[in-house]
């Protein structure tokens, strides 16, 4: 009766492609044509920028809590650009990135964030799901989607988002067990930003790294440099190859940093330091990007200030558009709408009693 | 005696029982470090230090089961889920686990935990953080749960959770923690788990509520006085369960009138136990129909309307008005 060890069949990859300075390895880099680099440049830009306006329109009591997905648009952007837009896609709660590239209007996210549930509508044709905040549950759903589309035989893969945080959750480890146990095609996105609230990465888990918990699972498990789109977008495009082949999920961790707060909920300074956010700081993946489409003659200083302009333009127009949409959402009794597909006499009851009350006040 | 608002005295109630007694424990997410995503916590790590204070990852099954644990094994585990529409995570441990372990071994075994929880709506938060489901956990044979409205109960309820021998989901609403500051003697001041107060007396109508609505209800019951001259008495419950229905008897056999007033769903809501038990123990006293004053049996709108969902000043006045005049 030995003891010996047990070979595990996989071990845990790290992948970066570009360096500080945004300069490629040229073996690894992914040589993504150049629509789709632009395409990705100003989805990162514009959700940054949006970021930031929504950041004030908060201060502002315009809109009220949301995550901001400052620092993190590298690992959303390189990731969703690799797969096909008619793939499923579930996000968690700070995928801004991922919903401007998807097709969401600016109007329809300032509009949840403002408060009105018309902002969970997914747009026509989009195979989104809506934001969902209890962390990591919506993997479980996707494993769901993942598996019909597989007895369909519809060549589309699942993309989700979670966070570091996630990776404590039984959901992860129930949705990733599934996923491998019925091969589907599942490619999790886990973005590390370091941070879950005020709990640090190395106090969520001591595991030196969250890909190596996909091992556990008998599934592929790689770690990316997550403010380098170009290495997300090649780890992503190999996931979705094996996922369309029949070969099985994969999880790739994106290392990557939360470069403002948890939510406008939220005070970091009460538990990290501001050395810690400059350094990340330096890693932003934006002007890394764009000094590699620089260099690759991509895209110009000044195609980046008429682009600047345009986006400011663009965010500004969707706030008067969404406050003009506002102004005939007042109405409260859409409360009773989308519970169930026929509204039972209970609930109508409920609603009239509502309306009636209302009636009586306003005279 | 300080002047405190409803987070601070939950601060010093925890403070002080931890100081008196080192099997008192605090674990949850952002507890430690952050002191709690309301403050509700703050201070506690540094005075008490890690292993007291625990930030745990982010696991609500575990945080509610590693309490049981800790539990039974003879420390006093006070644990916060950030907020009971994430309590879900964890209604296993809470059903299968704490509410049954002295059950199921025939006392070999109890277990002296709290579990706090914020709830309720009102502040503009995020979809999963406004709901009032006190009903899952009411319904729930083996906990107890207790909701204060205020700092002064708050404080004093969650010494006597935490000295219970059996676990108290402790819910406190949200809406609260910084809406007004109380005197809260410096010394110790428990409040009875299954005892409700008169917050206010009145010989007309009875108005029976709790957590964030006694506020409201109070509010409401000042306008009756000055707008219809009626008198109510407001009986603010504090236990949801066990639910003491001795006070609401007492009061409703003298006014014969009676508003329940809550925020979470009307469908099988804490409103139908009570008018349940009025039923039972004071039918030949009523002079009309109950009146409820609740949440709609809809999923709380996201915070641009969720004003009209919970109940107000206005539809509380108005639901005691055709209590009155029915
Ligand atoms: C089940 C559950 N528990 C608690 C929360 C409250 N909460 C919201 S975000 C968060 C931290 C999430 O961390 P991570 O998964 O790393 O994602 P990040 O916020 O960093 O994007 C917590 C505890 C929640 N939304 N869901
Ligand atoms: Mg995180």
């Amino acid at each position: 009766m030995p003891r010996k060890k047990v070979r595990l069949e996989h071990a845990v990859e790290y992948l970066s492609i570009l360096d500080k300075q945004g300069k490629p390895d040229k073996d690894l880099d992914p040589k993504i044509d150049k629509d789709t680099l632009l395409r990705m440049h100003r989805t990162m830009l514009l959700s940054r920028r949006f970021d930031e306006y929504q950041l004030r329109w908060q201060k502002q009591g315009r809109i009220g809590t949301f995550a901001p997905a400052k620092g993190q648009e590298a690992s959303q952007i390189g990731s969703i650009a690799a797969v096909e837009d008619d793939d499923w896609m579930v996000p968690s709660f700070r995928e801004t990135s991922v919903a401007l590239w998807r097709g969401t209007p600016m109007t329809g996210l300032l509009l949840y964030n403002a408060g009105y549930n018309e902002g969970g509508q997914i747009p026509e044709g989009q195979n989104d799901l809506p934001i969902s905040i209890p962390v990591a549950s919506q993997m479980n759903e996707a494993v769901g989607i993942a598996y019909a589309m597989k007895m369909q035989k519809k060549d589309r893969l699942v993309m989700s988002y979670f966070g570091d945080g996630a990776t404590s959750e039984g959901d992860f480890h129930e949705a990733l067990n599934f996923a491998q146990a019925f091969k589907t095609p599942n490619v999790f996105i886990c973005q590390n930003n370091q941070w879950a609230i005020s709990v640090p990465r190395e106090q969520q888990t001591p595991s030196k790294t969250l890909a190596q918990k996909a091992l556990a699972y008998g599934m592929p498990g790689i770690q990316v440099d997550g403010n380098d789109p170009l290495a997300v977008y090649a780890a992503t495009r190999e996931a979705a190859e094996r996922a369309r082949k029949g070969d099985g999920p994969t999880l790739i961790e994106c290392i990557t940093y939360r470069l403002s707060v948890h939510t406008t909920a939220d005070d970091p300074g009460k538990y990290r330091d501001e050395e810690e956010e400059e350094h990340w700081q330096e890693w932003d993946p934006i002007p890394r990007f764009q000094h590699y489409l620089n260099n690759h003659k991509v895209l110009r200083k000044k195609d980046i200030e008429a682009l600047e302009k345009e986006i400011d333009e663009e965010v500004k127009s969707a706030w008067d558009e969404a406050e003009e949409q506002m102004k005939s959402l007042d109405d409260p009794l859409v409360m009773f709408d989308h519970l169930f597909e026929e509204r039972p006499a209970y609930l109508e009851e409920q609603r009239q009693a509502m309306k009636q009350y209302r009636e009586d006040r306003n005279g | 005696m300080a002047e405190l608002n409803m987070a601070e005295a939950i601060n010093l109630a925890l403070r002080q029982e931890m100081e008196k007694d080192d099997s008192v424990y605090v674990l949850g997410e952002d507890v430690g470090v952050d002191g709690g995503v309301f403050r509700v916590t703050d201070g506690l790590l540094k005075q008490f230090g890690e292993d007291r204070v625990m930030d745990t990852p982010l696991a609500e099954a575990a945080i509610v089961g590693m309490s049981v644990g800790m539990a039974m094994a003879g420390l006093k585990p006070v644990c916060e889920l950030q907020f009971s529409g994430f309590s879900y995570f964890a209604f296993h441990q809470l059903e299968g686990q704490a509410a049954r372990m002295r059950w199921r071994s025939r006392s070999s075994y109890h277990v002296p935990m709290v579990c706090r929880i914020p709830y309720g709506g009102g502040v503009r938060a995020l979809e999963h953080h406004s709901e009032s489901r006190e009903t899952y956990y009411a319904h729930t044979p083996g906990l107890k749960v207790v909701i204060p409205s205020g700092p002064r109960n708050a404080r004093a309820l969650l010494l006597s959770a935490i000295r219970d021998p059996d676990p108290v989901i402790f819910l406190e609403p949200k809406a609260m923690y910084r809406a007004f500051r109380e005197e809260v003697p410096d010394e110790e001041e428990t409040q009875p788990i299954g005892e409700s107060q008169v917050a206010r007396k009145g010989d007309d109508l009875t108005m029976i509520t709790y957590g964030a609505m006694t506020q409201h209800t109070l509010e409401a019951a000042d306008k009756l006085s000055d707008e219809d001259g009626i008198e109510a008495e407001v009986i603010d419950l504090l236990s949801v369960s066990p639910l003491d229905d001795k006070k609401f008897t007492e009061s409703v056999r003298k006014t014969g009138r009676v508003v329940v007033v809550h925020e979470a769903h009307r469908s099988f809501g804490p409103g139908a136990e009570i008018i349940s038990r009025i039923n039972e123990k004071s039918f030949y006293y009523l002079e009309a129909p109950v009146q409820r004053v609740t949440g709609y049996d809809v999923i709380i709108p996201y915070f641009a309307r969720e004003k009209a969902y919970i109940p107000d000043v206005d539809r509380i006045v108005a639901g005691a008005r055709q209590a009155m005049n029915d």
